[in-house]
């Protein structure tokens, strides 16, 4: 028997998050997707606890400052794409520059030097996996369209066939015969 | 993270195809270990020596002796260690129903071999820095389809 699930990673990592460091004795806040506040500074035997702790969930503490940069680019980008109200009307690079506190063109250089790619084509990448995910639910794809932002089902169809090289179609078809193999 | 270098293993049988794919890989300037197998049998034999490292991207020959490319994919895809492995597959063949069979059959990726060497370094290029971007930023690995 299959049974067919639907996930929300914020709940699932921030969960993780809050039943590891609750079994250390240490005052912590957890602030947005990807940061932990700590009152006090941890000593280095319970940041290696800490470490140790969030591994074996494939979490890690990241150490250098373009990585830093770079993760905090990806949890607006992801925030954005789930929810594009949140740019109320503003310019992507201008709501990315005044949220991380960099200039946008600091913000592409770094991106582009750690990731081998651009910020708008992390967005993109993003927004049609995203669309993937609907694609194989029971939204149609004129509300699909409409969810992320699309001005029209051709421009959504446009966009994801120059990314994956499949149409919105072929994509159903194949995922939907993979599935019931 | 990134300063990681991206492991690539190739399978397939013709030798000049191998060279090229070298050249066009070293001409990237990304920080790439790259592999050779001559056919799929001694690809799958080496994945399954215990304790092997997974690549981050094997390419695929559709069209090899021994154990051809989709015989290969459907191991892979049938076997616990190596089903998530990221799978390109190559071939010359351009037909749509060639192409969905192919993902049907598991590939997250399909090339449509190209037939000069710019276009080999272009088309290498997408692949590997889309793949890297699905083993870094959470994207849906099951999802990953690619045709180029």
């Amino acid at each position: 028997m299959k049974l067919y699930l639907k996930y929300d990673v914020q709940t699932i990592f921030r969960k993780i998050l809050e039943e590891q460091l609750n079994t250390l004795n240490i005052k912590y806040e957890i602030s947005g997707l990807g940061e932990i506040y700590f009152d006090e500074p941890l000593g280095i035997d319970d940041l290696k606890q800490v470490s140790t702790l969030l591994e074996i969930y494939g979490i890690e503490i990241i150490n250098d400052h373009k990585s830093q940069v770079v993760q905090r680019v990806k949890e607006a980008i992801t925030e954005i794409v789930a929810d594009s109200s949140i740019l109320n009307n503003k310019k992507m690079s201008d709501y990315l520059s005044e949220r991380i506190n960099y200039s946008y063109t600091y913000l592409s250089s770094i991106f582009s030097e750690v990731t081998y790619s651009s910020i708008e084509n992390f967005l993109i990448i993003k927004k049609i996996d995203r669309v993937k995910e609907l694609l194989l639910t029971e939204f149609t794809l004129k509300e699909i369209a409409h969810q992320l932002g699309y001005s029209s089902v051709a421009h959504l169809s446009g966009q994801f066939k120059k990314t994956t090289g499949l149409t919105p179609t072929s994509f159903q078809k194949i995922v939907k015969i993979r599935n019931s193999k | 993270m990134y300063k990681e270098i991206i492991k690539i293993l190739l399978v397939d049988d013709d030798e000049d195809d191998r060279l090229f794919f070298k050249e066009a890989i070293d001409e990237l300037g990304m920080n790439t270990s790259l592999s050779f197998f001559e056919n799929g049998q001694e690809f799958i034999d080496f994945m399954k020596v215990p304790g092997q490292a997974l690549p981050h991207i094997v390419f695929l020959d559709l069209n090899m002796p021994v154990k051809n490319g989709l015989e290969c994919l459907e191991e892979i895809r049938n076997d616990k260690t190596l089903k998530d492995l990221t799978v390109a597959v190559y071939s010359t063949s351009s037909s749509e129903q060639d192409i969905e069979n192919t993902f049907i059959a598991g590939a997250n990726i399909y090339i449509n071999k190209p037939n000069s060497f710019n276009k080999l370094k272009k088309v290498i290029k997408k692949v590997l820095e889309l793949n890297l971007q699905y083993h870094t930023s959470n994207l849906n690995k099951d999802t990953f389809l690619l045709n180029i």
